[in-house]
């Protein structure tokens, strides 16, 4: 007995019976010869659980995690402490199992547990209407400029900031090129987003908060210019700095987007995740996603459903406000949790000890020979320096002494080729930090030598 | 449900516990020098309210969502046979290893050359993907099924342009999923219906009829969400490749034909998975999924970047080296952050390695074993007098039943059904799917079922039938025993409430 | 409204649409059979007064919670008043499908087009 099945001969047998067939291979005769596999799948043969096991852990052996160097990488995914109770919780198969909730008389858990989230990020953006979740942050960069498509009229542009995420961009470029729609790239300056002058074909201003290179925009300056071009301003932002930054719905945005995975959700390389998205009153009907709505039942008790259903695939269909069907709730889970167990108080001391830690170690690696800021603009968590030296020769050196600097900028800033993204969690203490700054300024020196070398 | 929770009133939300002062989280210390906060951030930029998240301890965090579970209804704890979903067992197993440090604590930017382990994975992943759909190139980016769907279409939107041809149209039938029309506009294209003909197939001369040289792509599931194999799908590649247009297979339906037939010798072009139905990742409650594509040759140079790909080594006994490779000038580029869900990677091919080539193909042998069995349970105990089959064919992993009979004659609908089979525990089937059979019920109850768990399913139906002959207000009522009875959903919609007004 | 009911003083489109027709004015509205088909209305957004409305096209919608409704034109004019009630009380659609539950109010542009309706007889056998 493989594959996690029951049916054993007897049970077979007496199955097939009830059918009216002999055999298994009866029940498939619908499929034409031609269309028979007709061998085995090549793939290896099912092994033991213990087996398997094993194998995943050798896998597992195979990568360098957060647990085995000490990581400043961040870049949209941060390495945060998760507390224990997240786990226990969301390990219960009454939160990991069931389905969609589509029967909300029996999924009353999972129901309220998305409003409580709604409200959550709700207060956290400062915009009234949110969703149960979307599958990420640069996804939700694109389901953003979907609605905003929908919302514009004909207008056929979208103008972002160099600023936001790299791989939020190209998202948005992916879908644009479907629609047909143009996308415009403000330029950095200092750091910070520079908009050009708007006119009246764009859709969408996004913008970033804080942006990629960590530093502080001034979103009520860049959402003024939006809407004075008749044009929305949508703000991709990340949750914990929202603790203490002005929340985007107080900067007249009016759709707030985000990478979640800060939010009590593991790393897990890249995802699961999730991508949270929150909008004005007036955009309500345009959100896409799964949304719960409160409402009593036939004995006059609270209860939760999901609602606003006309806007969604099942019933809208090609007129959808969007094409998704199943969300993020495990992960949006983790993230109320999270939200709840930080509580009012704490997410703020949580992100002052951040801001406090990032500034640190920002002056601690600016006094290093070799090594300067990218930019001075205010930062929270998250921010970027440029080397003398080559970028890659110095996080191997730094690597080898357990440290991972942080995130070359290369690759997707090549006019920033000697930068390198810096984050700091909670995670990161002093003495984390000033063994960066030592191993770095080692790291940089050596380099620096052999440049020299070089020369001579 | 839970006899303790059966006196509770209304379940307080997190913030209706709150009390100011309580708290759970202690900060780690500063061990840094304190700088003013005007000097770090300046006053126009910062907050001037805390957001109001709730002020709780630990103890209430985890009694109150304790208590909320507990007002879930689950796949570990009964039947759940909800057509085109695919409710199988989700392996305990595989929370063990995705909770290895290894794999759910390695951040997505670190260099390749230090995720050697999770990129042979997901290599390994997508070679059995490939093997299982019959076409060679496999992405694993797209974060749910719509999400392969999109893809999909953005990719036969690469192809076509790549050729000089601007085609405007994506057919789907009628009784496809909503998520497939709903792609189709979000990639940019006009959705056109083909119609079902009497027997559950595509009708082929309306295909014919629509199949023009300005359609891109028909978008099509075998078996079809009625849980019919498409007698014509032969004749329908014929009639799709002939127009030069692409075949998209929506893998929803997978669980039926694992190693006994392939999407690519069908000649699909381009197939997607829900690794959350076939593949064992747990529904949690609605995500996370995962919806890699796996696509013939011709598409494979618009497959999104990054794509992983094997090195082989350069001197003989050295290790293949597996990497990211963005080198894919046609490319259409991204459509996500980062690698995928990766954590939904590790619990797949953790399944994939434990059933491995007989156990894939023996769970959809059970699973559709399994479907006919149930039917024929239904049938014999008289079922089929009110809630007939829609098309009387074999079925494959699941089957739909029209309450239309059952409305008329018993009046009660599909959906008071639904309701009464709550109060016996089991999850009901799928309701008013497909749109095209009248008083849907899409009945699929997978492989990871026991016989028993099936013959008690077909008598709780008859049961409800019984009941509704004598007294059709009991299941019209239903359902009676659960934390919260009927909802008022017009009520919900007219006046919204969305969130907690604090 | 819980019975059937189609007042004969009103004319009958097949997309299930009446109009009341007052000299070179009409109030339109929807039926009492596509009502019950919605199921209980929860949402209508009224159309811009002085849009121009083509017979037979579509013109606006109308929610339920499970099913969107196409709202046909019986007869072409320009809006001149719409009922802002209903994005209050929507469900007055469902109660009051030929009073308070109407939709717009238009100049006719061509009154000929009545010609074509039918009566509240012809409507009433056409549903069977």
């Amino acid at each position: 007995m493989t594959s996690y099945v029951s049916a054993t001969d007897v049970d077979r047998r007496e199955m097939l019976a009830a059918i009216g067939v002999g055999s298994i291979e009866e029940l498939f005769a619908d499929i034409p010869p031609a269309l028979r596999l007709g061998r085995p799948l090549a793939l290896d043969p099912g092994r033991s659980e213990q087996e398997v096991f094993d194998e995943l852990r050798a896998l597992a052996a195979r990568n360098v995690s957060t647990e085995d160097e000490i990581s400043f990488l961040g870049g949209g995914m941060y390495d945060h402490y998760i507390p224990a109770l997240i786990d226990s919780i969301i390990s219960r198969s009454e939160f990991l199992t069931p389905y969609t909730p589509y029967q909300p008389e029996i999924s009353q858990g999972g129901l309220q547990a998305m409003f409580e989230y709604q409200t959550a990020i709700s207060e956290l953006t400062g915009l009234p209407v949110s969703n149960a979740s979307v599958y990420e942050g640069p996804s939700a960069v694109g389901a953003a400029g979907y609605m905003a498509k929908a919302a514009g009229g004909g207008r056929a542009r979208f103008v972002v900031s160099r600023g936001v995420h790299p791989h939020s961009r190209e998202t948005l470029r992916t879908l644009a090129h479907a629609w047909g729609m143009e996308v415009a790239e403000a330029p950095l300056r200092d750091g910070v987003t520079h908009l050009p002058e708007l006119d009246a074909d764009v859709s969408a201003v996004i913008v970033q908060q804080p942006n990629f290179l960590g530093a502080v925009e001034d979103v009520a300056a860049l959402a003024g210019a939006a809407r004075d071009a008749g044009a929305l301003t949508i703000c991709a932002c990340d949750p914990l700095p929202l603790a203490l930054l002005k929340p985007p719905g107080e900067c007249g945005v009016d759709v707030a987007v985000g990478e979640g995975q800060t939010l009590g959700n593991r790393l897990d390389y890249g995802g699961p995740s999730f991508g949270f998205f929150a909008a004005t009153e007036a955009l309500m009907r345009r959100l896409p996603g799964r949304i719960a709505g409160e409402t009593r039942d036939v004995d006059g008790k609270r209860g939760f459903v999901l609602t606003l259903q006309t806007r969604e695939q099942h019933i809208r269909r090609e007129k959808a406000t969007s094409n998704i069907c199943t969300s993020q709730a495990l992960n949006a889970l983790a993230g109320v949790i999270y939200l709840s167990w930080l509580g009012r108080h704490g997410i703020v001391e949580l992100a002052e000890l951040m801001l406090q830690r990032t500034a640190y170690a920002r002056d601690r690696l600016a006094s290093i020979h070799g090594v300067q800021l990218l930019h001075e603009q205010p930062v929270v968590r998250e921010f970027a320096i440029k080397l003398d030296v080559s970028v890659e020769h110095v996080v191997a050196r730094c690597r080898e002494q357990g440290v991972n600097p942080g995130y070359p900028l290369r690759a997707d800033y090549p006019e920033l080729a000697d930068g390198l993204l810096v984050a700091i969690t909670e995670r990161r203490s002093r003495a984390e930090i000033d063994r960066l700054a030592d191993v770095l300024e080692a790291a940089v020196a050596k380099q620096l030598e052999a440049y020299e070398e070089v020369k001579a | 449900m839970s006899w303790f929770l059966a006196a509770a009133d209304d379940e307080l939300t997190i913030y209706e516990r709150s009390k100011p002062g309580r708290r759970a989280f202690v900060a780690p210390p500063l061990d840094v020098p304190e700088r003013p906060l005007d000097a770090l951030l300046p006053a126009s930029v910062r907050r001037s309210e805390p957001a109001r998240l709730p002020e709780v301890s630990e103890p209430e965090i985890v009694r109150h969502y304790n208590r909320l579970s507990k007002r879930n209804f689950d796949l570990d704890t009964g039947f759940y046979p909800l057509g085109s979903c695919t409710m199988k067992h989700n392996p305990k197993l595989h929370e063990r290893v995705a909770a290895l440090p290894g794999h759910c604590k390695l951040h997505p930017l670190q260099q390749p050359s230090h995720a050697q382990g999770a990129l042979e994975l997901m290599w390994r992943l997508q070679e059995a993907l490939a093997e299982v759909a019959g076409l060679p190139h496999v992405s694993l980016q797209p974060s749910a099924g719509s999400h392969g769907e999109l893809a999909g279409v953005l990719l036969t939107r690469a192809l076509h342009e790549d050729h000089g041809e601007q085609r405007t149209k994506v057919l789907t039938p009628e009784n496809a999923h909503g998520t497939n029309p709903a792609t189709v506009t979000m990639a940019g294209y006009e959705l056109v219906k083909v119609a079902i003909d009497a027997q559950g197939n595509v009708d082929l001369d309306d295909l014919r009829a629509k199949a023009t040289a300005e359609v891109a792509c028909l978008m099509l599931t075998n078996p079809s969400t009625l849980g019919l194999f498409e007698h014509g799908i032969e004749e329908i590649e014929r009639i799709v490749h002939g127009v030069g247009a692409t075949l998209y297979y929506d893998g929803a339906n997978l669980n039926a034909i694992m190693g006994i037939s392939r999407p690519g010798d069908m000649g699909f072009d381009i197939v997607h998975f829900n690794l959350h139905k076939s593949f064992t990742q747990p529904h949690g409650g609605g995500g996370p999924g995962a919806g890699p594509i796996a696509v013939s040759e011709r598409i494979a140079p618009y497959l999104p970047h990054p794509q992983v790909v094997r090195l082989e080594p350069a001197e003989n006994g050295a290790e293949p080296y597996f990497d990211l490779d963005f080198d894919r000038p046609k490319s259409i580029g991204r459509l996500r952050g980062f690698q995928g869900n990766y954590g939904v990677f590790v619990r797949s091919y953790a399944y994939i390695r434990s059933l491995g080539a007989a156990g894939l193909r023996e769970a959809s042998e059970v699973a559709v074993l399994n479907a006919n069995y149930l039917l024929a349970r239904l049938k014999r105990e008289g079922v089929m007098e009110y809630l007939p089959e829609a098309y009387e064919r074999l079925c494959m992993h699941e089957f739909v039943l029209s309450g239309a009979p059952m409305k008329r004659e018993l009046e009660i609908r599909t959906l008071d059904l639904a309701k009464r089979l709550l109060d016996f525990g089991v999850h009901p089937p799928t309701v008013y799917f497909p749109l095209i059979v009248d008083e849907a019920l899409l009945v699929e109850p997978t492989e990871t079922e026991t016989k028993e768990t099936l013959d008690r399913f077909a008598e709780i139906v008859a049961e409800i039938l019984r009941e509704a002959r004598d007294n059709p207000e009991v299941a019209r009522s239903a359902p009676h025993t659960t934390p919260v009875r009927r909802l008022d959903e017009a009520a919900a919609a007219r006046h919204l409430v969305l969130r907690q007004p604090l | 409204m819980a019975e059937a009911s189609y007042p004969d003083d009103l004319l009958y489109h097949p997309e299930h649409d009446w109009a009341r027709v007052d000299g070179d004015h009409a109030v339109f509205g929807i039926t009492w059979y596509a009502q019950d088909a919605l199921g209980e209305v929860v949402f209508f957004d009224p159309p811009s007064v002085g849009t121009q409305l083509k017979k037979d096209e579509s013109y606006t919608e109308v929610e339920s919670v499970k099913a969107v409704s196409d709202v046909f034109a019986p007869l072409s004019g320009d809006i001149v008043e719409v009922n802002e009630a209903l994005s209050e009380k929507p469900e007055m659609i469902n109660e009051d499908p030929y009073g308070e539950g109407w939709l717009v109010r238009v100049k006719l542009a061509d009154a000929a087009e009545t010609a074509s309706l039918m009566d509240s007889v012809a409507y009433e056998a056409s549903l069977s």
